[in-house]
């Protein structure tokens, strides 16, 4: 039998706080309280991901919904292109069609690629969050801080130039980064990230960037691919959520967010954009509800926290 | 345990029959046919912890920031929602704890604490595994558990969850040896049972791997509300086999949650729902722990 090192059992970062210094801890529910405009209860903020992934995987690692067969898997690339071709038009309809607005966390290769997609999202009032390069530009400790640098200088830059304005949020693929990470995106001018799911409002990193939790649970890949459940168990699933924030709010005096995370080639399926219409009808023809983007629920938190 | 045999020998077979002269028909107080505990896994996994040779705690590189991140979800935010839930509908929890949380965040322990929960030890974090420790180191983990809870609560822990259900073939002798009461690491009951260890005594508390939160939400990919159905199908049926007249009398329900699964948004409606219908039904026990395993204790103790 193998033995430990005597290390294995001594704990250096044991102590008040936690074993990092990325941000400090503190408790939700003892915060000065936010709140929505209008006394609104519950922001709803809906994320759409378009992803364009290369047939070709590369990177720190395989994106989920990546590549799977060996090359040419045409399979895997072309039901993931149908969600640029396709369901991000059906998403963009069924936003027009409820009057919301949403955030488009998008690789800077789908705007590059797809510009009347981008034209589209830019008329209808929606946001572009910044969300790497394409579908290979995954980030992690094994990338190393030069080549992490280059990787989201590069998707800033690229999409500055497709959409005409540099993006304010960044979404990492997978949700996933390195320990240089935060210090990069605040280095590239952007506010805030989407990718630390501890919290259920915004809070500010050590270094000043801003965190709008983009909860992974709640979103359509989690529920519908990861654990297989239907669209309309899905959909049931928000309006739980909703339901409860509500009346969390209500009873907390402060405001509470249901992140509603999309993927194109997830939900946007003939079959399964229906239970979004539905979902985005109720929620709408609620008074407590306040669909927003993240920039302007990230705006909102920053005036009421200067306000104190 | 025998260490090597294809046996472990952690206990005796005892037929699920009452009268069996091996399984003593148990009786909870109020003639309640079945106990019911809470076990809120209240925890502290590190972000860039040392890797172990038989496990890696994290699948990528640090930080894995989703991985880590959810689970600090429960020291932010969840686990004051779940709380509330239990308090209102008058559940304590018997906290499956890691120690180090004591350190980290003693708001959260504090608040446990304050609603008279009960705590047992579940490691130092959920991010050091226990394969191929040293018997010197394993009883390191054992003390420290005993002299960190008792410092920041007052309590001496009765049992343990082995962190990250990781074991070597020494932890319920030295556990028993410590004077501990209970282990939640077995899951071959429905009822309270008896370790084989080397010295002294120490029961088994069923635990639940299968209605466990983790299990529910990961292992058979449940909705919420498929979650709290099955906590109620398994009460149901518990309570039933607990009132036989001709059956082995008490059994016993455990909740296994953790805060950052069971308190998301979407989740905790449907569980407050299932924990009510236990509560008003008016056959649950509803106890901590040590409070089961001293009512079995008090009945089936001249036999051991």
């Amino acid at each position: 039998m193998s033995t430990l090192p005597d290390s294995y059992t001594e704990y250096p970062k044991r102590g008040e706080g936690y074993d990092h210094d990325l941000y400090p801890w503190s408790n939700m529910h003892q915060r000065a309280p936010i709140h929505w405009p209008d006394g609104k209860s519950v922001a709803v903020w809906l994320c759409v991901s378009l992803e364009w992934f290369p047939i070709t995987p590369e990177g720190p690692f395989k994106a989920p919904g990546h590549m799977v067969t060996p090359y040419p898997d045409y399979r895997h690339y072309t039901s993931r292109d149908y969600g640029n071709r396709i369901c991000a038009w059906r998403m963009l309809d069924a936003f027009a069609k409820a009057g919301v607005k949403a955030s488009f966390a998008t690789n800077a290769a789908v705007a590059e690629r797809c510009p009347e997609l981008i034209a589209a999202v830019q008329e209808g009032g929606h946001e572009i969050i910044a969300h790497s390069t394409d579908m290979n530009g995954t980030i992690d400790a094994t990338l190393g801080e030069k080549a992490e640098r280059k990787l989201i200088g590069d998707a800033m830059t690229r999409l500055e130039k497709a959409t005409g304005s540099r993006p304010k949020g960044w979404l990492s693929i997978a949700r996933q980064q390195s320990f240089h990470t935060l210090d990069i995106l605040k280095d590239e001018g952007l506010t805030y990230c989407c990718d630390w799911v501890n919290d259920e409002l915004p809070y500010r990193f050590t270094n000043g960037l801003i965190d709008l939790p983009l909860n992974h649970e709640l979103s359509d890949r989690q529920i519908i691919t990861v654990q297989q459940k239907s669209a309309e168990s899905w959909a049931q699933s928000m309006g739980d959520a909703f339901d409860w924030l509500t009346a969390e709010s209500q009873r907390a005096g402060c405001g509470r967010i249901l992140p509603i995370h999309l993927t194109p080639y997830i939900l946007g399926l003939p079959y399964r954009i229906g239970a979004l219409e539905s979902l985005l009808a109720d929620l709408v023809s609620r008074n407590e509800a306040w669909v927003a983007t993240g920039e302007d629920i990230v705006g909102e938190w920053e005036r009421q926290q200067c306000q104190e | 345990m025998w260490e090597g045999a294809p046996d472990p020998g952690l206990y005796d077979y005892h037929p699920y029959r009452a009268n069996d002269p091996r399984r003593r028909r148990i009786a909870w107080p109020g003639g309640k046919p079945v106990a019911v505990w809470v076990a809120p896994n209240l925890e502290y996994y590190e972000i860039d912890p040392p890797i172990h040779p038989k496990r890696n705690p994290w699948p990528h590189p640090a930080p894995s920031v989703v991985n880590f991140a959810h689970r600090d979800h429960s020291n932010r935010v969840s686990h004051w929602r779940m709380a509330e839930v239990m308090t209102k509908h008058g559940f304590p929890g018997s906290v499956s704890l890691s120690v180090a949380l004591c350190q980290h965040h003693p708001e959260v322990v504090a608040d446990a604490q304050s609603r008279g929960w009960e705590f047992f030890s579940h490691g130092i974090y959920n991010t050091r595994y226990s394969y191929d420790m040293t018997e010197a180191q394993e009883r390191a983990i054992i003390e420290d558990s005993i002299k960190t809870v008792e410092d920041a609560t007052g309590q001496r822990i009765r049992g343990w969850l082995a962190p990250a259900l990781t074991h070597t073939p020494r932890t319920l002798d030295l556990i028993a040896e410590y004077g501990m009461d209970y282990t939640c690491d077995l899951y071959h009951d429905d009822q309270v049972q008896e370790v084989k260890v080397a010295k002294g005594r120490l029961a088994s508390i069923p635990y639940s791997l299968e209605v466990n939160d983790h299990y529910g939400f990961f292992v058979y990919n449940m909705s919420g509300r498929e979650y709290a159905e099955t906590l109620v199908r398994q009460y149901e049926r518990l309570a039933a086999e607990g009132e036989r007249e001709d059956g082995p009398g008490g059994t016993v329900m455990c909740i296994p949650l953790h805060a950052y699964l069971i308190g998301q948004p979407h989740r905790i409606g449907p569980f407050e729902e299932a924990l009510e219908h236990i509560a008003k039904d008016g056959r649950a026990w509803i106890a901590r722990a040590g409070e089961i395993v001293d009512a079995w204790r008090a009945q089936v103790g001249a036999q051991q």
